[in-house]
């Protein structure tokens, strides 16, 4: 009686990293411990001081520690592996000689295309914040209605997922034709490359909410507005947030490919003008710095999603 | 009950069928049962039976095929809070807290009719009736299954529902949180003098809590086997009643046209 009808294809996206996350289940459980430690701390042996702090400092020693290893011994065979005259790539030593000015002081100003790292990543920041911004809000609108509608589900998503797999590059010549404007064109690029993820995640999510939740919805008849925000929002939010990492991750991908043939001051467009001026060390350092910021976005979307979720994971 | 005076609440010739494909399938058959106000009816029968889809009809979840249920006279066409349900696995919000989750049912209903100062009072006195006042901003996923139980019949009786709908409310409860639950349904009963309806498959709590037992036939096109008056009086003591030949007798009965007259046959 109450079994859904057959999922469609269209998952794939939405399983890569799975719906309700889990990691916020240990964290909680090790909340009451802590808290209950805060409290006797005055009796505490000064003994117990130094083991809870050697403890501590073996925990933190166990998560760097061996990434720092394995990056020490991939520096060093990169090193022996690039350094002799003639050598296609820079050594690491050579980039920092060449580039170290790139990594040690990211926000200079010494000129209007000698900036600092760091302000070409905001500037990049700046268009990915709209284009992912955009999505995020479409995506989610968007995702809420075919979720809800089986019919619009079933002529949409073939569609979105041909859609789903156009490259952002090739996006961009579309963009600059339909814009003719390099700005509007990188965020239109990062916009059409995140907003699919998030559509259909969401849709899954609302898709899934239990009957139990719409039947409390119907027997308090909470109207559609009341319904979107204190039911669907919070029940498909494991869902949504997994959309959304997946479209920031994308957003990020897409705007340095669009800053590479759009120009301006952007982090992309940096790579592209060095790889022209053969400062191949900059272009190393560039792709470091690339890298962090993805990572910390990524980090940054599942942290708000942690928070945001709380609950919502262990129904 | 005098003759120009209706019952409250009327199910009149209630069939209901389920399509499926090319296939349908009768589930309640001729269902007919009027049920007074103030009235305690357990709806008793093996799994499978349609009660579920019977309470369902009432709280207006899922539409009748033909007939009709009636409250006050008026034809039951959607759901709503003076049909208030506490659900079989509680169906708690588990993104708000305790007290959130009546309080979302309790500003739905009386969001014009009292200030946000009794909003909050009536919350907390339905938290309270329920003894669960202590665990107002607790999450559903911090309390056991008995508490969020509780909390699903706080959430209904603030509704103040002119029938109170409970669709196995103590199902998946142990049998001690059970008892438990039960003593407070039946205080709460006699405080407030709801008229509930509950499906059961539990002989015992069939005729502690009732005034009367509805038992249905075996499905497919379940009919209304046979009502059976509860004449114990009130308040009951489970204890008490344990030896009570009256008790005993309804049990028997109950449990014979459980398993005598229509023993659950196994789907092959």
């Amino acid at each position: 009686m109450n079994a859904m009808p057959a999922r469609p294809v269209l998952i794939d996206a939405a399983s890569d990293a799975a719906p309700p996350d889990k990691s916020a289940a240990p964290s909680k459980a090790m909340k009451p411990k802590t808290s209950g430690m805060k409290v006797l701390p005055l009796k505490m042996p000064s003994s117990m001081y130094a083991a809870r702090i050697s403890s501590a400092l073996g925990n933190t020693a166990v998560t760097v520690i061996p990434p720092l290893v394995v990056v020490a011994v991939m520096l060093l065979v990169w090193q022996l592996a690039t350094d002799r005259p003639g050598a296609a790539l820079p050594s690491p030593l050579k980039i920092w000689a060449e580039a170290g000015d790139l990594i040690v002081s990211p926000f200079f100003v010494y000129g209007p295309q000698d900036i600092g790292l760091g302000w070409r990543v905001l500037t990049s920041l700046e268009r990915v914040a709209y284009g992912f911004g955009l999505a995020a809000v479409f995506g989610i609108a968007l995702g809420a209605m075919i979720g809800q509608s089986v019919w619009a589900m079933r002529g949409l998503d073939p569609i979105f997922q041909v859609l789903r797999t156009v490259p952002p590059l090739a996006w961009l010549p579309i963009s600059l034709a339909a814009f003719q404007d390099s700005g509007p064109s990188a965020v239109f690029v990062i916009f059409i490359t995140a907003v699919w993820p998030v559509i259909i995640n969401t849709a899954v999510g609302i898709r899934n909410i239990p009957q139990d939740y719409r039947n409390v919805a119907e027997v308090l008849r909470l109207n559609p507005f009341e319904y979107f925000w204190r039911i669907m929002i919070p029940s498909a939010a494991p869902y949504i947030f997994t959309g959304l990492r997946i479209g920031i991750g994308l957003s990020w991908l897409a705007i340095v490919a669009a800053e590479m043939l759009t120009g301006g001051v952007g982090i992309g467009f940096f790579i592209w003008d060095a790889w022209n001026s053969s400062r191949l060390s900059d272009i190393v350092v560039a792709l470091i710095y690339i890298g962090v910021v993805g990572f910390v976005l990524d980090r940054l979307v599942a942290l708000i999603g942690r928070i945001a979720t709380r609950g919502t994971a262990n129904a | 009950m005098t003759m120009t005076e209706k019952p409250f609440l009327q199910i009149q010739g209630v069939h209901k069928t389920f399509r499926r494909g090319g296939s349908e399938t009768e589930v309640l058959h001729d269902i007919s049962l009027d049920i007074a106000e103030g009235e305690f009816v357990s709806i008793i029968g093996h799994s499978g039976c349609g009660k579920s889809t019977l309470l369902n009809l009432v709280a207006g979840l899922t539409r009748v095929t033909t007939g009709a249920v009636l409250l006050e006279n008026r034809e039951v066409n959607d759901p709503g809070p003076e049909r208030a349900v506490v659900f079989q696995n509680h169906s708690l919000l588990p993104w708000l807290t305790v007290y959130e989750n009546v309080h979302i049912a309790v500003s739905k209903v009386f969001g014009r009719t009292k200030s946000r100062a009794e909003r909050h009072d009536w919350t907390l006195h339905n938290l309270e009736l329920v003894q669960m006042a202590h665990a107002k901003d607790k999450r559903p996923a911090e309390i056991s299954g008995g508490m969020k139980q509780r909390v699903g019949i706080a959430r209904a009786l603030a509704m103040e529902p002119k029938v109170l709908l409970m669709d196995e409310p103590f199902g998946a409860l142990d049998a001690l949180t059970r008892a438990h639950l039960q003593d407070s349904v039946m205080q709460i009963h006699a405080r407030l003098g709801n008229t509930a309806i509950m499906i059961t498959h539990d002989v015992d709590e069939a005729v502690l809590l009732s005034d009367r037992i509805v038992m249905m036939t075996n499905g497919p096109s379940a009919r209304i086997g046979e009502v059976l008056d509860v004449n114990l009086p009130r308040p009951r003591k489970r204890l008490e009643l344990a030896a009570d030949a009256r008790y005993i007798q309804a049990r028997e009965a109950v449990l014979k046209f459980l398993y005598e007259r229509h023993r659950f046959v196994e789907a092959a």
